[in-house]
């Protein structure tokens, strides 16, 4: 495509690209790219062709795709990645890119110059972890030079070989010496730029990203080219690092293993950083994002970009862990990076995307592959005339029905293609015929039950009083839609150790309530009355909200019972014969003498030991069952715990997981100060797009398939995934099995059908279709990653694992994973550099950064500093999380919310988030106030250096020492630093799922333990090793791995 | 003192008594050779407005297992202050308030006419009655609305501090939870499971110690009972089980004075509190919502309701009067109790599939509701059925509920019709003295003299297992028990009582020997209060091998005729119908032999004595009575009829035995006639009573001209008055039995003249030729029973038969 292609594949025949930055330049906008890619038009010939301008999709402004083709590869593994690589390379050239990389960088470069002793720049790194492209190592000369200083040590460090070593250059063996964190952070760009050339046309593979990235800007122009050699090459050896470093680990020099101390004299700064790549991603690829091509690497979660849906599904829907699949199962067990979808299937679109349209079909139905079944999608090839269809996944021809035919065009298309959205979409939905329907018959609309705990500890917390006091504006949020008349319906359920049901029928003078004792056998006492509109019946709905607070208010029963509520929920929708979902908001462990009673257990401290498991399993099996009964019948349970003590969350929990519903844990809860997130969280959950009792099938062409599923659900078979109820919020993750060969030409296809009621009570089936290309090289598919759904998966696969073996060995598994596949890289793709290198693969070379967050994130390692309960609920939150979830939850956001250098920048907009800081203390002056949140918690850090105007307005007291720490909400105060402070804050949460409880920080205070936690590049405690300390030891055992 | 009529007339009018028997044979082989046992009628409540109010404690003899009252058959030494007890010759002091005592100034207790006298505990505490209405909602709109109406109006008529509570069941079971504000609670329970009392109290909320579950002895008797007689064989002073203890009150809670206010559960409150809420309620009262299919019936859950209404007031009011009133449109079809499915395929049980086993669900009903109704009487409280539909209701099953509890049964076709609405009305009527004719969780005593001992009881009432000295071991009916409990009492309520003479042949009583029974019966009156009436009756012993006269004088024809009607019904219960018939006919036919006086082999000497000339015509009426047969009934209906045979009082239990007939013409003023076919004449009016029915029927001629609308002209005014007499005096029934009896109007030809030609004495058949189209006219019927005369001719063969 690109000059750059040729230049690479020139230069490096073997590998990929440089390592830096090389998908970074995929993503520069369109315009950059075209010119450049004019060379080799063909390959996709139909579907770029300019008519690809599906009647949908936003026309791409991009010529056609054609681009792609030069590359020898698929286009779509390894297109994109040359790409990214070239044009970062070009654009840096062209200094039209530079801009963002400087910015970035710079620090790094000066930080990293300064302290050369301590750690070298990432580059070497950097390059290593990500796609080390070999040419690297040949580092130019002139390249060399200037980074020397910084990269170098990157290797070095990570290797912590020996200084020596370091110098003596890809030559030698050196063993890692500890890699620690030294050189990760390279600023892709700078590399991308340097690769090309070195690349043989082959693939533009990525250049390994080194960390030399880093290097200023300026400079970069100059690695460029020279770059990539140098950067592949072991960015290294400067000869400062060396010696603190490393403990050579085997290296000739043996020297000790990195001690802790070393890393500590690496500088953090030089490690490659999360925030750094998410910037470089925001930057460079922010925008349209068409998905025309197969294989295509989207942008980063992070990254604000626009989904141009032109034949597959956008990445808010379906993420692959990688877009280019090896063909080969060896190379994927090589390589061990982990082969996953995470798919959102409803899941929210941001503005200007269109939802996927619905087609209706009528008594036809959705046409479908006689065999396989899979739905009619853009990846069918119609033949004969028009008259049979080739599906994609099974290889199946089939009969095209009458009513469907069409003519086909010169080109073998369909003329209607683009009338048709199952022709020329990824993502679109079919209306289901009678066939599709449970018993055959089309649904109601799903109800909505309010299933509330009356108890004494809910009362005195005020749960009970608040939400009867905000069930009216609730209400409100409920989905209107309306298929045929009839509308989403509510009922409400109390209980404490029995169970209360209210008939609301409009036609009442006073709501009447009917209480079932009979906690063994549960049973629906009334017939209609109980499911009512909310709006028809919105006075006696009233009534029913006074006298509900009045009646229990004198409760003093603490015994109270749990699984007959939630059956008496499933009874009432199945005498309704409606699907729908409970909201259960309960208090207490469940003690009382009926089915589901638990006994105590809170033994905490058994978290983080060997026999965790057994904590953190259920302790009977019947809220399995119950929720096994209930996802059969379509009941959605949604868990709003309101603990003060011990509830067994893990055993009660199970109702919700299978069941596709949410837990939302609230310990301690005070109407007062919890109050407002419980109702924001109601609300939200409320108004949710779910879909309701939905089957999701995931269907593969030949040689791979779905094998694991991770998520919220019920399967009862081995491929189907139901949902009693599954709502924007929610992913479900699938690792895939690679069990046989693939072809270049035919990809990898994917369709993820998910049939499903919509609110309105209208039966669908959403349909998702992706298309990944294959390839035969190795540094293909490690250009092609994307770390973020990578990790989700491993995230979610870790957790799920703790409940059968031992955290240790969790623990072991992903370390050793993550060696593997940076090892393999570092064999197969990185040109040879010295073996105290560590070269990271562009794509990943936030790997171990991730793998230390998720070693000591919440739900993977809460020891006994948190209860039982709160782990289990980080378990149970993480299953469902998307990608954008997942990954703020291990590298949360710190965003400053007044620093010394900031008050600009308020100025701007109110409206603009503040650029996040890397989650380390060493960012956090005593002078600024941060903001943290990771999707669950949120802090705010006040410095208590803050200038006592600032102080004054938002807290409306003298000094920070003076804040009242116990509020969790700010003051609304009348002046602009207030009102910023709380617009930033509204706007941190509006980008969450639940809504975050805000506590208030000082240094020094108790909670700044808790705090400090988050800053996940820092160590806590004993168990847990800060990011420099875990690169290096993950250099180790890399190299222990080479060798 | 004139004839024995007059004395049994005297006598049934002072004490509420008929024996079979007025002088009684001195031995046990004497005795046995009567063929009629020596029994008795009483009825424990008979309306006595001349009774004085007496306030005071009644004195008992001090003998531990005696514990007789003080009545006026004892000898009282005025001057030692000793009376003497007439069952156990204990020499008693009289208490200190008796010191006044002279023959000038005797306590009423000794005046002979207040052989029946009523004391009134006022010590003890005073506890509302309670009921609770159990209605069920599966029934038609406009048989709802009817019924909703009737308890409406019913609350008007309860005493105001009596306790109300609700429930009501079709598929589901709803306790209603009265007097709450804002919202209309009721707990549901599942009609298909049976539920204990403890699992009911759970359920409802009420809290802990409400009661032992299953009702056992709850009530610890050791309170100082004020002046409570302890019953002779009870171990101490302690109250029987379950007897009416002033600590009836739930949850145990009780003070020194005895509490004199019930704390109201949420479940019954008292009707001037919750009247407005409760007719609201009623009013809001929605038929059974869940849907039924074609073919099917819908899901009624009696069984479970009855146990959730038991267990209810178990566990919050053990041991105080209360009524459950059920109100039932139809079978119980799921569920404990079940006596069909709900499948229409399928019809209820008739009398065929009984007697071929086919009846599958029976015998576990009736279990079920056995059982309930032991629990009820454990506690003291009755349970009514009213149950109105065309079809039967599984009253066979469920009788055990009224039977044993002295509830009421009462069998309709419809809500609607005004014998459901005036007989429930007449449930609250009230007496003379603006007193509620019910009475409320009694129990009678009955003490001997030595010679006599008690066999048992038949009657609506359930043995206390009490086994003292003078219970006999035969048993005849609820035996094995000298006291027996009455869960509800009318001012009618007679239970046949059984005696035996266990007297020797060679000890012979003295000459003017006198033997004594004494009836104590306690209760809870509708007021509240606790009252004990005393009935001691004496009557002489007679030689019968010497003064068989003075026996045979003495023989109450119509008080046996009820005695063996009961026996015989209370066999048919359990024997074979046909075994039953024929241990009557033996019966009457030893009787023959016994106090006939003929010649052997010669049928035509036969002569018996007038006091037992009706006694055979009896005993034919009864055998053709619906009470032992059973063709042409449903099984329910021949347990309502046999109900109401074991409660009523002679008179009543005679009429349903023998229906009476009257005739109404222009020869004379009204009249009774034969119950004949004979008296079945064109130009009468006639009028029976069988006490279920009361049936008009015009003769042909008068029918003809009622049909001419002869009453309709001036004229012939006198016609009409002849129209009304007969209407008027039905009224006069009408307005005074209870249940109301079916009214029919009918005349030669209609239908329903069935209900008379079914009662009268063939004597003209299709059969016999000779007076077939002729004779005095009379109206045939065409049947193959035996006629009266038939009968008698068989009798007099076999009574003068010697090989018999």
């Amino acid at each position: 495509m690109n000059p750059n292609d040729q230049y690479f594949q020139q230069q490096q025949p073997g590998y990929g690209a440089p390592a830096l930055g090389q998908n970074y330049g995929g993503m520069l906008a369109p315009p950059t790219r075209t010119p450049v890619m004019q060379n080799q038009p063909q390959q996709f010939p139909p579907s770029n062709g300019p008519n690809s301008m599906n009647p949908y999709g936003q026309p791409s402004p991009r010529p056609p795709m054609a681009q792609y083709g030069h590359s020898p590869l698929p286009p779509q593994a390894t297109n994109p990645h040359q790409l990214a690589q070239q044009m970062g390379g070009m654009n840096l050239g062209d200094n039209s890119l530079k801009s963002p990389v400087p910015s970035m960088y710079p620090p790094m470069n000066g930080n990293v110059s300064p302290a050369p002793g301590s750690f070298p720049p990432r580059h070497p790194m950097a390059s290593n972890l990500q796609a080390s492209p070999m040419p690297p190592q040949p580092i130019t000369p002139g390249m060399a030079p200037p980074r020397p200083g910084l990269m170098p040590p990157m290797q070095q460090q990570m290797g912590l070989a020996s200084p020596q070593q370091y110098q003596n250059g890809p030559g030698m063996d050196n063993m890692g010496p500890p890699v620690n964190g030294q050189q990760f952070a390279s600023p892709r760009p700078p590399m991308g730029a340097g690769f090309p050339a070195s690349q043989p046309s082959g693939f533009p593979g990525h250049p390994p990203m080194p960390f030399q990235q880093q290097p200023p800007v300026q400079q970069q122009p100059q690695q460029q080219q020279g770059g990539y050699d140098s950067m592949g090459s072991r960015y290294p050896s400067s000869p400062s690092y060396p010696p603190g470093m490393s403990g050579p680990i085997p290296g000739p020099n043996s020297q000790p293993m990195p001690s802790q101390q070393q890393a500590r004299r690496l500088d953090p700064d030089q490690m490659p950083s999360a925030i750094q790549v998410m910037e470089d991603d925001k930057r460079s690829r922010s925008g349209p994002f068409a998905t025309n091509q197969k294989g295509l690497v989207p942008p980063l979660v992070t990254t604000p970009f626009v989904t141009q849906d032109q034949g597959n599904s956008g990445p808010r829907f379906v993420r692959s862990s990688m877009y280019s699949v090896p063909a080969l199962p060896d190379m994927m067990k090589q390589t061990a990076v982990p082969f996953g979808l995470v798919i959102s299937p409803f899941a929210q679109l941001e503005e200007g995307e269109q939802p996927p349209p619905v087609v209706d079909m009528g008594e036809l139905g959705p046409v479908r592959c006689g065999r396989c079944k899979a739905y009619m999608c853009p990846f069918m090839q119609f033949i004969d005339g028009g008259r049979r269809f080739q599906c994609p996944f099974c290889k199946a021809t089939s009969e095209v029905p009458a009513e469907y035919f069409q003519h086909l065009d010169h080109t073998g298309m369909r003329m209607d293609k683009y009338q048709r959205p199952e022709l020329c979409l990824g993502s679109y939905e079919f209306v289901g015929t009678k066939d599709y329907c449970r018993n055959n018959v089309f649904p109601k609309p799903p109800a909505y039950i309010f299933v509330l705990d009356v108890s004494y500890n809910n009362v005195k917390s005020g749960l009970v009083h608040l939400l009867c006091q905000n069930i009216k504006s609730i209400l409100q949020g409920l989905p209107r839609e309306s298929i045929n008349g009839q509308k989403s319906r509510v009922g409400f359920i109390t209980y404490s150790k029995e169970v209360h049901f209210y008939n609301i029928k409009s036609s009442l003078a006073q709501p009447q309530m009917m209480v079932v004792g009979d906690v063994e056998d549960m049973f629906m006492p009334l017939l209609d009355g109980f499911l009512c509109d909310p709006v028809e019946s919105e006075n006696i709905i009233d009534q029913l909200m006074v006298q509900i607070p009045a009646m229990f208010a004198d409760s003093r029963e603490t015994e109270t019972i749990l699984g007959p509520a939630i059956k008496a929920g499933l009874e009432a929708l199945k005498a309704a014969e409606c699907v729908g979902k409970l909201l259960v908001f309960h208090s207490s462990l469940p003690i009382a003498e009926a089915p589901g009673r638990l006994k105590s257990r809170d033994e905490r401290k058994l978290l983080g030991t060997e026999k965790e498991k057994t904590v953190l399993s259920p302790q009977t099996t019947f809220y399995n069952q119950l929720g096994q009964e209930c996802a059969g019948f379509g009941c959605r349970i949604d868990l709003f715990v309101a603990n003060n003590a011990f509830v067994d969350l893990a055993t009660i929990g199970q109702v919700a997981r299978l069941t596709g519903g949410q837990v939302y844990k609230y310990t301690y809860f005070q109407a007062d100060l919890d109050g407002e997130r419980l109702v924001e969280d109601v609300r939200r959950n409320v108004e949710q797009t779910v879909a309701f009792d939905s089957i999701m099938r995931v269907r593969t062409s030949t040689g791979v398939r779905p094998v694991d599923f991770y998520g919220h659900f019920f399967m009862s078979n081995t491929t189907d995934v139901e949902t009693a109820g599954i709502d924007s919020d929610q992913a479900m993750t699938i690792e895939i099995k690679h069990d046989d060969k693939l072809t270049d030409e035919d990809g990898v296809y994917i369709q993820v059908a998910v049939l499903f009621t919509s609110p309105g009570g209208q039966r669908r089936l959403r349909i998702h279709n992706l298309a990944l290309s294959v390839c035969n090289q190795m540094a293909d598919l490690y250009r092609s990653c994307d770390l973020d759904t990578v990790m989700n998966l491993l995230m979610k696969q870790s957790v799920t694992k703790l409940t059968e073996s031992t955290p240790k060995q969790i623990r072991d598994v992903l370390i050793n994973r993550s060696a593997q596949i940076l090892a393999c890289y570092r064999k197969n793709c990185a040109s040879p550099s010295s073996p105290g290198q560590l070269i990271l693969p562009e794509c990943m070379k936030l790997l171990p950064l991730y793998i230390n967050c998720l070693l000591n994130c919440d739900a993977l390692s809460g020891g006994s500093d948190m209860s039982i309960d709160d782990r289990t609920f980080n378990m149970f939150a993480v299953q469902t999380m998307h990608v954008g979830a997942s990954l703020a939850y291990l590298y949360p956001r710190l965003v400053p919310l007044l620093e010394s250098s900031t008050p600009a920048a308020a100025e701007d907009s109110p409206l603009m988030l503040p650029s996040p800081v890397r989650c380390t203390v060493d960012k956090l002056r005593d002078d600024g106030v941060y903001c943290l949140d990771n999707g669950i918690h949120m802090f705010l850090w006040i410095g208590l250096s803050v200038s006592p105007e600032w102080i004054h307005g938002v807290f409306n007291t003298n000094s920070a020492a003076q804040i009242d720490i116990d509020r969790t909400k700010l003051l609304e105060l009348d002046n602009a630093r207030s009102q910023e402070v709380r617009c930033v804050i509204n706007q941190l949460r509006s980008t969450r799922q639940r809504h975050m409880r805000l506590t208030l920080v000082r240094p020094r205070d108790k909670l700044e333990f808790v705090f400090r936690k988050f800053l996940v590049e820092d160590k806590h405690g004993d168990a847990s090793s800060s990011y420099v300390d875990f690169l290096c030891h993950l250099h180790k055992e890399i190299r222990n791995l080479l060798n | 003192m004139g004839t024995f009529q007059e004395y049994i007339q005297q006598n049934e009018d002072r004490d509420g008594v008929r024996l079979s028997w007025n002088v009684w044979p001195s031995s046990r082989l004497e005795a046995t050779r009567l063929v009629v046992n020596l029994a008795c009628l009483y009825t424990p409540l008979k309306e006595k407005p001349d009774l004085p109010a007496i306030t005071y404690d009644p004195v008992m003899c001090t003998r531990g297992n005696c514990k007789a009252i003080l009545n006026p058959l004892c000898q009282v030494d005025y001057r030692g202050k000793l009376w003497l007890c007439n069952f156990c010759f204990q020499r008693n002091p009289f208490p200190p308030q008796y010191a006044g005592i002279s023959e000038l100034n005797q306590p009423a207790e000794l005046h002979p006419q207040f052989s029946t006298i009523e004391y009134t505990l006022t010590r003890s505490q005073t506890l509302p009655p309670i009921f609770l209405l159990v209605v069920d909602t599966c029934i038609d709109e406009d048989e709802l609305m009817t019924l909703k109406e009737s308890l409406q109006m019913s609350l008007s008529l309860l005493p105001p501090n009596a306790l109300i509570g609700l429930i009501t069941y079709g598929k589901m079971v709803q306790v209603h939870e009265l007097g709450c504000d804002g919202i209309a609670k009721s707990y549901v329970f599942r009609g298909t499971k049976d539920f204990s009392a403890k699992q009911v109290q759970d359920m409802l909320g009420l809290g802990k110690g409400g009661g032992a579950a299953g009702g056992g002895n709850v009530t610890p008797g050791q309170m100082g009972q004020p002046g409570m007689p302890g019953m002779p064989g009870q171990p101490g002073p302690g109250m029987p089980p379950g007897s009416v203890g002033p600590m009836g009150g739930p949850m145990g809670a009780r003070g020194p004075g005895g509490q004199s206010v019930l704390p109201p559960s949420r479940f019954l409150q008292p009707v001037h509190k919750c009247d407005m809420y409760l007719t609201d309620l009623l009013g809001e009262l929605q038929r059974d919502p869940w849907p039924v299919s074609q073919g099917k019936r819908p899901l009624r859950s009696t069984g479970s309701a009855l146990s959730i209404a038991v267990g209810l007031l178990e566990c919050t009011f053990p041991n105080t009067g209360a009524r459950v009133m059920l109100f039932a449109g139809g079978a119980c079809s799921q569920g404990p109790g079940m006596v069909l499915n709900d499948d229409l395929k399928q019809p209820i049980r008739s009398h065929h599939d009984i007697d071929k086993d086919n009846a599958k669900f029976m015998k576990k009903a009736t279990k079920h509701y056995e059982a309930l109704a032991s629990r009820a009487c454990t506690n003291g409280h009755a349970i009514d059925i009213y149950a109105c539909a065309l079809d039967q209701t599984g009253l066979l099953e469920m009788k055990s509920c009224c039977n044993t509890t002295g509830g009421h049964l009462v069998m309709g076709d419809s809500f609607g019709s005004s014998l459901f609405k005036q007989t429930f009305q007449r449930v609250f009527a009230k007496d003379a003295r603006n007193e509620y004719k019910m009475a409320f969780n009694a129990l009678m005593e009955v003490k001997t003299s030595r010679e006599l001992k008690v066999c048992g009881t038949i009657g609506p009432c359930i043995s206390m297992n009490v086994k003292g000295p003078n219970v006999s071991e035969t048993e005849l009916g609820i035996g094995g028990t000298s006291q027996w409990k009455f869960c509800a009492l009318g001012t009618n309520t007679t239970p046949a009582i059984f005696f035996e003479v266990v007297n020797q042949h060679g000890a012979p009583i003295p000459q003017g020997g006198r033997g004594h029974i004494q009836f104590i019966t306690q209760y809870q009156h509708s007021s509240g209060q606790k009252r004990v009436r005393v009935t001691t009756i004496a009557r002489n012993w007679a030689d019968a091998a010497a003064n068989l006269s003075h026996i045979t004088a003495g023989f109450d024809q119509e008080a046996a005729a009820v005695l063996m009607a009961r026996l015989a019904a209370f066999r048919a219960d359990s024997d074979e119908g046909p075994d039953v018939l024929r241990w009557l006919d033996r019966m009457l036919i030893r009787l023959c032999q016994k106090f006939g006086v003929y010649s052997k082999d010669d049928p035509n000497s036969f002569v018996i004595g007038e006091n037992f000339s009706l006694y055979p015509q009896f005993m034919f009426h009864l055998r053709r009575s619906q009470f032992l047969q059973v063709f042409n009934n449903s099984p329910d209906e021949t347990t309502f009829y046999r109900h109401m045979l074991n409660r009523e009082d002679l008179t009543q239990a005679l009429i349903m035995v023998q229906p009476i007939l009257y005739s109404y013409s222009f020869h004379g003023p009204p009249e009774p006639v034969l119950l004949d076919t004979s008296s079945i004449q064109p130009d009468r009016i006639l009028l029976m009573d069988t006490f279920f029915q009361i049936v008009i029927y015009h003769g042909e001629t008068i029918a003809q001209w009622r049909t001419q609308g002869y009453q309709n002209a001036p004229e012939y005014e006198n016609f009409k008055q002849l129209l009304q007499a007969p209407i008027d005096d039905a009224q006069d029934i009408l307005q005074s039995r209870f249940p109301m009896p079916r009214y029919i109007d009918t005349e030669h030809g209609g239908s329903q003249a069935r209900f008379l030609l079914s009662k009268v004495n063939p004597s003209q058949t299709h059969n016999n030729m000779f007076t077939y189209g002729g004779g005095d006219g009379g109206a045939p019927v065409l049947t193959d029973d035996v006629s009266l005369q038939v009968f008698m001719e068989h009798l007099k063969k076999l009574a003068v038969s010697s090989t018999a």
